[in-house]
């Protein structure tokens, strides 16, 4: 937080200071999509799906705002911070890339263990695939694709 | 100013953190208790930056924010291999398969 600039234009320091409030801003609104959605969601699949695309996807908005910020108050007598610059979107980079890869991990931790996806209950009337008669058994397809029915 | 815009950020990404908590008490699965850590363990390096914004130590604080987004990662993937081998997704205490919580 440097707050005398430095020789730049003052406009140059409202430009991005503005540019960096919009990207946290942003950042806060997918983060907040991702709790919601990891609060609300009726299944473990879809609270996956929350977590893993807006958690990545608010993090990397944010560490943009602050590598901007950091940015903005270089200057060469502290050239060390560019460093700071190159680490904050290390992080940035590196979260894009493990987020997804932890995310696919559990997902198929779940899938392995047989956890149930929610599907639409069933009404009166409708013929479903698992109602049909035992003597073509062999041809229902699996509905919901769990372990159990891969082998059958 | 931009001082107390990145104060009001991080009490809002704190206070966004709590309802996760929720998942983490109540989450019908082990894995969704995970996922929620891995959540607010992802959040807490970005808060991990803001403080040093707000400390005027960038430079210290970044490194800690690193370590601890490599720790978050192996620890979720270490988690997701052991409750993979060894443990059911559904543990004791909890409602059955399938149901809605």
């Amino acid at each position: 937080m440097v707050p005398v600039p430095r020789g730049r234009g003052k406009l140059l320091e409202m430009i991005i200071n503005i540019l960096s409030i919009l990207l946290m801003a942003a950042g806060l609104f997918f983060f907040l999509g991702a709790v919601v959605g990891i609060v609300r969601f009726p299944d473990f699949y879809t609270r996956m799906h929350a977590a893993g695309k807006g958690d990545t996807l608010s993090t990397i908005l944010i560490t943009g705002a602050l590598a901007l910020q950091v940015l903005h108050n270089f200057d060469w007598a502290h050239w060390t911070d560019l460093l700071v610059v190159i680490k904050i979107m290390a992080i940035g980079i590196l979260i894009m890339l493990t987020s997804p890869t932890s995310t696919h991990a559990l997902m198929q931790a779940g899938y392995d263990d047989g956890i149930e996806p929610v599907t639409r209950p069933k009404k009166k009337g409708i013929v479903s695939l698992d109602d049909s008669p035992a003597e073509d058994a062999e041809l229902t397809l699996p509905v919901t694709g769990m372990p159990e029915d891969r082998e059958g | 100013m931009m001082e107390t815009f990145f104060i009001c950020a991080g009490i809002t990404l704190l206070l966004m953190m709590i309802p996760v908590f929720y998942r983490i008490v109540v989450g019908p699965t082990t894995i969704d208790r995970i996922v929620a850590v891995n959540v607010i363990g992802t959040k807490t390096a970005v808060l991990l930056i803001i403080i040093g914004m707000l400390f005027d130590d960038v430079a210290m604080f970044v490194d800690f924010a690193l370590a601890y987004a490599l720790l978050n990662f192996i620890g979720s993937l270490a988690a997701a291999r052991y409750f993979n081998k060894t443990r059911p997704a559904y543990g004791a205490g909890s409602p059955g398969k399938g149901e809605i919580t």
